[in-house]
């Protein structure tokens, strides 16, 4: 059967790598949107474009990106995961608990904890997040919950255990190894890569390599473009979301753990709302509710927007409080300008998708 | 037939990126005329369709109705204006009920008060539903959810929904390719009493018999050009062939006489209550076993049994004399069976992704080099497949939605083709196909059969099935009611077995 099944291999076998295929048309839109708000601010105020400043917008939307990546996955599923969050405060308390001074169960006579603890302990942060992630998953397929609803469920349910475990206190006292790794700078030349941008920009490179390299990428795809027929296909749904859930539940405890570094402190409080952030990075970054598409790139530079606007905003004199009205505008706004871009081809939105049945 | 043409357009072009659709293609239809549209796929018939229907805009040339430039602004207003359409791909809505689907946007209102509430008459709305199904011989209920519906009987009622508008003009994209032959002649009739209404009708379809059937003129489409307009008792299947592929095709059907081997597949008692009842059958290396039968005969619930997509309430599976556990599509492909489902916009592709990535999903997994698929070789093996199959698409990258529905066909067989199993389960596998492809398609299944993989074929064609099935198993009310060897099958014969359920019902 071998002129069937393994034809001869033409001499000018096709390329694999394409530029188009990293800047198609679907990220140009949005890039211009970063392009055009940077250019915005470093017109209105000379604050802008310091390198302090660039570092620390980097620095800002780096957790979120890293969350906002799993994320992607789980909405090209056509799923969705509203509790990274709570996740993300649910592995920085966690994290926190094994490192703080005196109260971590490895804490020495003097109440100090060894630096050999802070591996595990950034360990043990990322597999409750993991492990939130795989519950997620869990109730989905096996429970056949929509996504909306199980992780809505595991949004609250989290954040009880943070305030239960914590007792409603901050975690505080962390070893100062520990939050090197939020408080690191990398210098690239003359440039300060802060340490938590650099492991964003890795995840990310390791995420896109994964989506669209990987089989395991496509079947991503694929579920989420039809499930049936991903089924069909031999494709095993259920393992594809546990997967997907995992990874995303994966990713935000990575965030709250760099963010917990970052801050020195694991507040019961932290990353609240922050769901809404990393939904808003993926989208504004182009990757459709209704599933089947979207793209790591995308939202790399969804993140970015979201960072420059809060800080630029900030520069130019604009009150915190009207941040959220400016970040409501630049959804909404990015959004029509991407989808005029590729009226074209029109698909239409799928919230209704996300209340639908999960499955198999 | 009068001289005023009822609809006519001049001078339609219509682009989309890297393609152009059609080329300054002139067409009219007139009171009382059956027109056949025929072309390759790809050829530009659904896209013209679509623009006469509203759905898609020209990009240059006139419309006229009745002699009067006219300009359609969309579905609705074509709709209003006296044309309605069959769409290629289904435009039903799967979560509805049939009497829904058939009345979306003009549901019968309750009288009184009701009426302004813009309250639905239910009731009314089911019995109007139920006349209209009845016209067109469809075998469901207005009750009935679209999901739950095989593909012919969803094209039955898209068929009365499209009765349903007392149009002018009535365009039917290729609705016979899920059809059986008693559908398909009760179409026909329904056809002829609505030219004798003095409506005009616009038939597409590949099957080239039916033509001579049924229509009046036959109009051909080239990579988007008007190849001629001949009455159809003037031209015969060759002369259209040679109009629509340039050539004239040697043989259609070829079947080769492979060696058949050993058993490959063995079932016995094979069972899902109420759909499949108790069905034994040997598969053998090299052969093509034909599975005939009546729509709904349970068929494609027997394929999907095989296949794992359904769970089964009884029966064995043996591959190769052991019996793989198959719980779902994932163990049965793992176990060497391969099946090209029936209904490919919603089980075959996935409409939103590439043209590479639907043909390489089942078999990708085998070529990944540390985890990283081998671009590369995928891409080859797409690439060949697509020029094998002949399947026009800009590009790799193309996503299947933007293809022609014979070629997002011929993207489905590619994908399984490719996937070197030991049983291949084809079910309709040349719905919507042109002729060319076709005959390249029985060459690839003879060439597969030779190289020893067993081929089950579920037709509604029997002239397929007569050609290239080595056997004949046919189906009736989901049980087997013969296996016939090539040599005694014929049409007959094969009619007396499905429709055997009146007798065994008459002596049990
Ligand atoms: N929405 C679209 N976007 C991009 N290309 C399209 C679109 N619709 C059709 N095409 C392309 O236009 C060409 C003509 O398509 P069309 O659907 O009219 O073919 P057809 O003659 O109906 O073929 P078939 O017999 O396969 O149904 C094809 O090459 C197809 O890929
Ligand atoms: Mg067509």
């Amino acid at each position: 059967m071998s002129d069937i099944t393994a034809p001869p291999r033409p001499a000018n076998a096709p390329a694999r790598f394409h530029w188009r295929r990293i800047i198609r048309g679907q990220e140009v839109g949005i890039f211009l949107v970063l392009v055009g708000m940077i250019l915005f601010f470093s017109l209105s105020t000379d604050r802008f474009l310091t390198s302090i400043n660039l570092t620390n917008i980097m620095l800002n939307f780096s957790w979120t990106a890293i969350a906002a990546f799993g994320m992607t996955m789980v909405i090209i599923s056509a799923g969705i995961d509203l509790s990274v969050g709570s996740v993300m405060a649910l592995a920085g308390i966690a994290t926190a608990m094994l490192l703080a001074r005196d109260n971590s169960p490895f804490a020495g006579p003097d109440g100090s904890v060894p630096d050999a603890v802070i591996p595990l302990a950034v360990l043990a942060g990322l597999a409750v997040g993991a492990l939130c992630g795989l519950v997620n998953g869990l109730l989905i397929t096996l429970a056949r919950l929509p996504p909306f609803i199980a992780t809505l469920g595991m949004l609250q349910i989290a954040r009880g255990i943070v305030y239960g475990w914590s007792q409603g206190w901050p975690v505080q006292n962390l070893p100062g190894n520990f939050m090197v790794l939020g408080r690191q700078n990398i210098p690239v030349g003359s440039f300060n890569f802060p340490l938590p941008t650099v492991i964003m920009l890795v995840v990310g490179i390791i995420a896109w390599i994964f989506l669209t390299r990987t089989a395991w990428g496509y079947r991503i795809f694929a579920v989420g473009g039809n499930e049936q027929a991903a089924r069909l296909s031999g494709i095993s749904v259920m393992r594809t979301k546990l997967m997907i859930y995992t990874i995303s539940g994966l990713l935000g405890g990575a965030g709250g753990v760099l963010l917990t570094a970052r801050l020195g402190v694991a507040a019961p409080t932290a990353a609240q709302g922050y769901e809404l952030d990393v939904i808003a990075a993926v989208v504004v970054g182009g990757t459709s509710l209704s599933g089947g598409e979207g793209s790591i790139l995308g939202t790399l530079i969804g993140a970015a927007i979201m960072g420059v606007l809060r800080t630029g905003l900030n520069l130019i004199g604009v009150e915190a409080y009207w941040l959220p009205s400016a970040q409501g505008i630049i959804i909404i706004g990015a959004i029509t300008l991407d989808q005029w871009f590729r009226r074209r081809q029109g698909k239409s939105a799928g919230f209704a998708r996300l209340f639908s049945r999960g499955g198999r | 037939m009068q001289n005023q043409p009822i609809l006519q357009v001049r001078g339609i072009s219509k682009a989309f990126p890297g393609v152009q659709a059609l080329s300054d293609v002139d067409f009219e239809v007139y009171p009382g005329e059956v027109v056949a549209l025929l072309g390759e796929n790809g050829a530009g018939k659904s896209t013209l369709m679509k623009i006469l229907a509203g759905a898609y805009q020209k990009d240059s040339g006139r419309i006229y109705l009745n002699n009067q430039e006219i300009e359609f602004t969309s579905p609705h207003h074509a709709q209003t204006m006296g044309i309605s359409i069959i769409y290629q791909e289904f435009n039903l809505v799967p979560t509805q009920t049939v009497a829904a689907n058939i009345f979306t946007g003009r549901e019968p209102l309750h009288r009184g008060v009701g009426r302004l509430l813009k309250m639905v008459d239910k009731q009314e709305m089911e019995r109007a539903a139920q006349e209209m199904l009845n016209v067109v011989g469809a075998h469901v209920i207005p009750t009935d959810m679209i999901r739950s519906l095989p593909v012919a009987e969803r094209q039955l009622v898209e068929i009365a929904k499209a009765l349903s508008f007392d149009s002018r003009v009535i365009i039917m994209d290729e609705p016979t390719s899920a059809l059986g032959d008693e559908e398909t002649q009760n179409l026909f009739n329904i056809v002829r009493s609505l030219k004798n209404q003095g409506r005009a009708v616009i038939f597409i379809t590949h099957r080239l018999k039916e033509v001579f059937e049924i229509a009046d003129r036959i109009v051909v489409l080239r990579d988007g050009r008007l190849v001629g307009s001949v009455p159809a008792h003037e031209t015969s299947i060759d002369g259209l062939i040679s109009m629509m592929v340039g050539r004239s095709l040697d043989q259609m059907y070829q079947k080769e006489t492979s060696d058949i081997g050993d058993v490959v597949m063995r079932v016995q008692g094979l069972t899902r209550h109420g759909v499949v009842e108790d069905v034994s059958f040997e598969l053998r290396r090299g052969e093509i076993l034909g599975f005939a039968g009546l729509v709904g005969a349970g068929r494609t619930e027997t394929a999907r049994l095989l296949f794992g997509a359904d769970p089964k309430d009884g029966g064995e599976i043996w591959i190769d004399g052991k019996k793989p556990s198959i719980h779902s599509p994932e163990d049965a492909i793992r176990a060497g069976i391969s099946f090209v489902p029936e209904d490919r916009g919603n089980q075959g592709l996935i409409l939103l992704l590439s043209v590479l990535k639907n043909e390489v999903l089942p078999t990708m997994s085998h070529f990944t080099h540390y985890g990283l698929l081998d671009g590369a070789a995928l891409q080859q093996r797409a690439q060949d497949y697509v020029n094998r199959l002949n399947v026009r698409t800009p590009s790799l990258e193309q996503k299947v939605m933007f293809l022609s529905g014979g070629n997002q066909q011929k993207v489905v067989l590619a994908k399984w083709l490719m996937s070197n199993p030991k049983v291949l389960i084809l079910d309709e596998p040349t719905r919507g196909i042109d002729v060319g492809a076709k005959s390249e398609i029985y060459a690839l299944m003879s060439q597969l059969a030779r190289n020893g993989i067993g081929i089950i074929m579920i037709s509604s064609e029997l002239p397929e099935i007569l050609a290239m099935s080595d056997r004949v198993l046919v189906m009736c009310e989901g049980r087997v009611t013969g296996i016939i060897d090539r040599q005694e099958a014929t049409q007959e014969v094969i009619m007396a077995y499905a429709t055997r359920h009146a007798s065994a019902q008459g002596t049990a």
